[in-house]
């Protein structure tokens, strides 16, 4: 692969011999965003070991999601499958009573075709309690894509909103009830008539999970260009999920979701407004324009809010200008990620993905395009399904001043000289909107800042000669 | 289907890559879908190993699942041969693989015509065997080859060295305080005036293998892995191997004596008399037997334990309380549910119960209805102990970072046993003093509940409203004092009841 400047994008496939999370990795967020739910992992011990390993000090918190470990009698379909779950889901019934199942099926249910989607309705009719199937498996997707397919999954299960005549009725029926109940705070009563002062719009639902803070300081800042947000999927509460249909507006939040998006439009008829990710404060500002736009909502005081945000993180801003980086590529955030970056100035030489899809990442792509344009920043090349073996050998060409890496390949990294920050953090850490944007350069600054301190003492190298080459 | 949420061991291909990874110069090719390579992730967090960990996936996606591996398989191992050019691949099956039921065997023969390296298939049943199993036969299998292949060529030295030499079987990555286990028993090999052979595998050569044989005898030192290939050594060429493991005072004694037996049947003309050094070790150089006698150890008699881990090192422990100590393990056992026979005639007479389960929960509910004292376990004891309030020693895998110190923790040998005395004694003070904390009413609150460390204070709280103070769960307490005390400076009081706490709760959140 050549190094020279090239003048637009360039999309590069590898082999897909790369590090990552398995997509079952997911519930470990999902159970905590979704209190009420449980994730039941229909796979192996092999699954159960990653979980376990990834997840660290979780499990012993009494996790709402367990294995369904399948044996050998499961695999040579030696025992009913259906009524070995209905004996599992009866015993999470009967200890954690929650209100939605949601299974999580492995390489091994998809291997030996067990029909969880056959299986889940005449399961969940018996025993009364929602059953969601998301196949979250390592045969088709990465990671982060794990959350995909269970909001595609759960999106199903979302009510069909009501007319707009009948919902109006709800409003004020709803209003009278809450004047009934007078012993209400006076804020809670001023929060919920505060929507009568927000412009009208068609309903918005934002889709990604989020922690609750960020998810509403997101709305708040949709509500400060007077958009209200009718619903996120998903909610904290499966009993809460959005109403979707017809005439009801949808945005992701996070750029590996386009499986959701996809069903949002085509089975439950939403329109999809594609924007940027609010990640960064370009992102963010991007993401309410676009989504003001759509709306014929004139933004205000948005650049402002950027420039204020850009001028408070100036003192990061100085440590990584003119700084390298390079993306081996895990979790899908990559290219808002390097968008967001190059916009702090730094350059970006490579920005490894997993999976691409160019029409729901549109809006990104176009402008981390722009970005490198306004900056006068060599555009960085983008390799789907990358090869960690190549991509090592290019990096020790490159000498990157920050690799953004699997743990896999974090300490061998560091050990040759390059500073490395851990792709995983990106996931875990809250990264969206304006405030957060700190918190993004607090992450990749951290090792540079580690390492200035260590710069001089003279062992940056620590690996012995003969171990130089090895990969 | 079992519903599970923890596990002791893990599935069988992590034993095969603990042993392949653990060789110098091997390399070990998963067939696996994506994201099942996290064994780098563990070995390079884990034990923060500095290069690359030799293991990749040839992996199974869609395309393979509808029209098979193919050529892939075969194209992986010769690209890592060109890479790298490792002695040895290791193709290393996973649950997914064995239940496409692909003719790996003939992948391996392919590829083994066009590359440099020795090509194998390791020999492991996913769903038969744990990762502790698949690690012991995936040592066998290499060794076997290797052993094999050299007498085909004509190249097995079987005469044994001038010097009396010993191979250690069972060292490897991510096992628990192996490499300070390694040191220590190369130390005292050496001080038995024992030539070190071979270690394997950690650090080991595959090329070298062939020299295992020169060995006077096998030291086993963990009856998890190592025990087959040593068997299988004795068998080929009655080499001799002990598997005593030398944990703990008694035990290593044995174990000496062991060695002794087998080194002087093998010299006729010398005959080493350890015993000397056993006494010194025992009664000088080792804390440990004196600690036994010392009055700390004596407020240790009678106090309950409980003991769980891999077979090796819960039997180890549990005759180190019992026998060394005199602590009463009120019950001892193990998740090595194919080794209980073992298990159960090691801790004869040394416990009152005997556990053997694979399910956390079946040791968790054991743990809460004897109350012991102390633990000693894994790291899932360890959190059973958080939960339950009782102090837990480490001392098995399954671990954590924690357990990969950096300083020298060794298990066996006589610096073991320092270790082990300060582990159980530490163990037991922190219990005892949380005891008389109990009866006692805590600790000094006012040093815990301000951020300063000096006590003088315009405001005196009376009796009942620092009783009150104490009922506050710990980690708000801290705030409701100073939000008190905050409130009562702004209205003028001085002496703060419990009418002012409540009245400043009340001013607080209205």
């Amino acid at each position: 692969m050549s190094n020279k400047i090239s003048e637009t994008l360039t999309f590069e496939c590898e082999t897909g011999n790369y590090h990552t999370f398995c997509p079952i990795s997911c519930v470990a967020w999902l159970y905590q965003k979704i209190e009420d739910s449980f994730f039941l992992v229909v796979g192996t011990k092999t699954c159960g070991y990653f979980l376990q390993n990834a997840l660290g000090v979780m499990i012993f918190a009494e996790p709402r999601y367990a294995m369904a470990e399948l044996e050998e009698g499961d695999i040579s379909a030696q025992l009913n499958d259906y009524e070995e779950l209905k004996r599992l889901c009866l015993q999470i019934k009967k200890n954690r009573n929650p209100s939605v199942i949601i299974w999580i099926g492995t390489c091994t249910t998809e291997i030996i075709k067990m029909d969880l989607e056959g299986m889940a309705p005449k399961l969940e009719t018996e025993i009364g309690i929602p059953i969601v199937v998301a196949r979250a498996n390592g045969l088709d997707y990465a990671f982060t894509q794990g959350e995909d397919t269970v909001l595609a999954a759960m999106t199903h299960r979302c009510p069909e909103r009501v007319s707009s005549i009948d919902r109006k009725d709800k409003t004020i029926q709803d209003q009278t009830i809450q004047d009934l109940f007078s012993f209400l705070p006076p804020k809670k009563k001023e929060e919920i008539l505060e929507p009568k002062k927000l412009k009208k719009h068609p309903p918005l639902v934002l889709f990604g999970s989020l922690p609750s803070t960020v998810a509403s300081q997101l709305s708040l800042e949709l509500k400060r260009q007077s958009i209200q947000v009718s619903g996120w999927l998903p909610a904290q509460r499966y009993t809460d999920l959005p109403s979707l249909g017809e005439g009801v507006y949808v945005c992701g939040i996070n750029p590996f979701l386009s499986r959701t998006a996809t069903t949002l439009m085509r089975r439950r008829k939403c329109k999809l407004i594609g924007a940027p990710f609010p990640i960064g404060p370009d992102g963010t500002r991007a993401w309410i324009e676009k989504i003001c736009s759509v709306f014929g909502i004139e933004t205000h005081g948005l650049e402002e809010r950027e420039q204020q945000m850009w001028e408070s993180l100036k003192d990061y801003l100085d440590l990584v200008r003119g700084k390298s980086v390079f993306f081996m590529g895990d979790n899908l955030l990559e290219i808002s990620l390097a968008r967001f970056l190059i916009r702090c100035g730094m350059i970006v030489y490579e920005i490894g993905i997993p999976y691409l899809d160019k029409r729901y990442q549109a809006a990104e792509l176009v402008l981390l395009q722009n970005t490198c344009e306004n900056l006068c920043t060599p555009m960085p090349h983008i390799v789907e399904k990358p090869d960690n073996y190549n991509q090592i050998q290019r990096m020790r060409e490159l000498q990157p001043d920050l690799a953004i890496t699997g743990m896999a390949h974090a300490n061998p990294l560091e050990a040759r000289g390059i500073n490395t920050k851990w792709s995983v953090e990106f996931t875990f850490a809250q990264i969206h909107g304006f405030t957060n944007a700190r918190d993004v350069l607090e992450l990749v600054t951290r090792p540079l800042r580690r390492n200035n301190g260590l710069e001089n003492l003279g062992w940056t190298s620590l690996i012995k000669k003969e171990n130089e080459s090895k990969v | 289907m079992k519903l599970a949420y923890w596990m002791y061991a893990g599935p069988a291909h992590i034993g095969t890559l603990r042993v392949a990874s653990s060789f110098k110069n091997v390399h070990a090719i998963m067939h696996a879908p994506l994201g099942d390579d996290y064994f780098n992730v563990m070995r390079s967090m884990l034990e923060r190993e500095r290069d690359f960990t030799p293991v990749t996936a040839s992996i199974v996606d869609r395309h393979v699942l509808a029209r098979g591996s193919q050529e892939k398989v075969v194209d992986n191992i010769t690209r890592k041969d060109k890479e790298e050019c490792p002695d040895l691949i290791v193709l290393t099956p996973t649950c997914t693989s064995s239940i496409l039921q692909e003719d790996l065997q003939n992948f391996v023969d392919r590829a083994s015509i066009t590359s440099n390296s020795d090509v194998i298939l390791a020999d492991v049943n996913h769903y038969r065997v744990n990762e502790l199993q698949a690690a012991d036969r995936t040592l066998e299998q290499v060794v076997r080859y290797y052993l094999d292949k050299a007498n085909r060529q004509g190249t097995l030295n079987k005469s044994i060295t001038d010097k009396p030499s010993a191979n250690i079987i069972g060292i490897f990555t991510l096992g628990f305080h192996n490499q300070h286990d390694c040191r220590e028993l190369k130390r005292l090999l050496q001080d038995l005036d024992i030539k070190i052979n071979q270690v394997i595998p950690e650090g080991g050569s595959v090329q070298n293998l062939k020299n295992l044989p020169k060995a006077w005898f096998n030291l086993v030192p963990y009856r998890e892995v190592g025990l087959m290939t040593a068997i299988y050594l004795e068998k080929q060429f009655g080499m001799p191997y002990i598997s005593t493991t030398p944990m703990g005072i008694v035990d290593t004694a044995e174990c000496i004596r062991q060695i002794e037996k087998h080194v002087n049947k093998l010299n006729p003309n010398q005959t080493f008399n350890y015993e000397p050094y056993i006494d010194q070790q025992t009664r000088f150089v080792s804390q440990a037997a004196w600690f036994s006698r010392s009055i700390d150890c004596q407020n240790l008699t009678g106090k309950k334990a409980v003991v769980f881990g891999d077979a090796t090192h819960a039997a180890s422990i549990t005759k180190i309380l019992a026998r060394e100590m005199g602590i009463c393990v009120s019950c001892t056992g193990t998740y090595c549910i194919h080794d209980a026979e073992w298990f159960k005639e090691q801790v004869q007479g040394f416990s009152d119960e005997i556990l053997i389960t694979d399910n956390h929960t079946e040791v968790g509910d054991m743990i809460a209805r004897i109350e012991p004292s102390a633990i000693f376990g894994t790291q899932m004891e360890r959190h059973i102990g958080k939960r339950l309030d009782i102090p837990c020693g480490v001392i098995s895998s399954p671990v954590h970072i924690q357990n990969f110190p950096l300083g020298y923790r060794p298990f066996l040998g006589y610096e073991g046993t320092n270790q082990i005395a300060d582990l159980v004694y530490n163990s037991f003070t922190l219990g005892m003093e949380d005891h008389l904390l109990e009866i006692f009413g805590g600790h000094d609150t006012k040093e815990v509940i301000t951020k300063s460390l000096s006590t003088d204070t315009d405001l005196t709280w009376n009796y009942e409203s620092q009783l009150e103070l104490n009922k506050i769960p710990g980690f708000v307490r801290g705030k409701i004092k100073r939000n008190t005390e905050k409130f009562a400076r702004q209205n003028g009081i001085t002496n703060i009841t419990i009418e002012v706490m409540y009245a400043a709760k009340e001013a607080l959140s209205a």
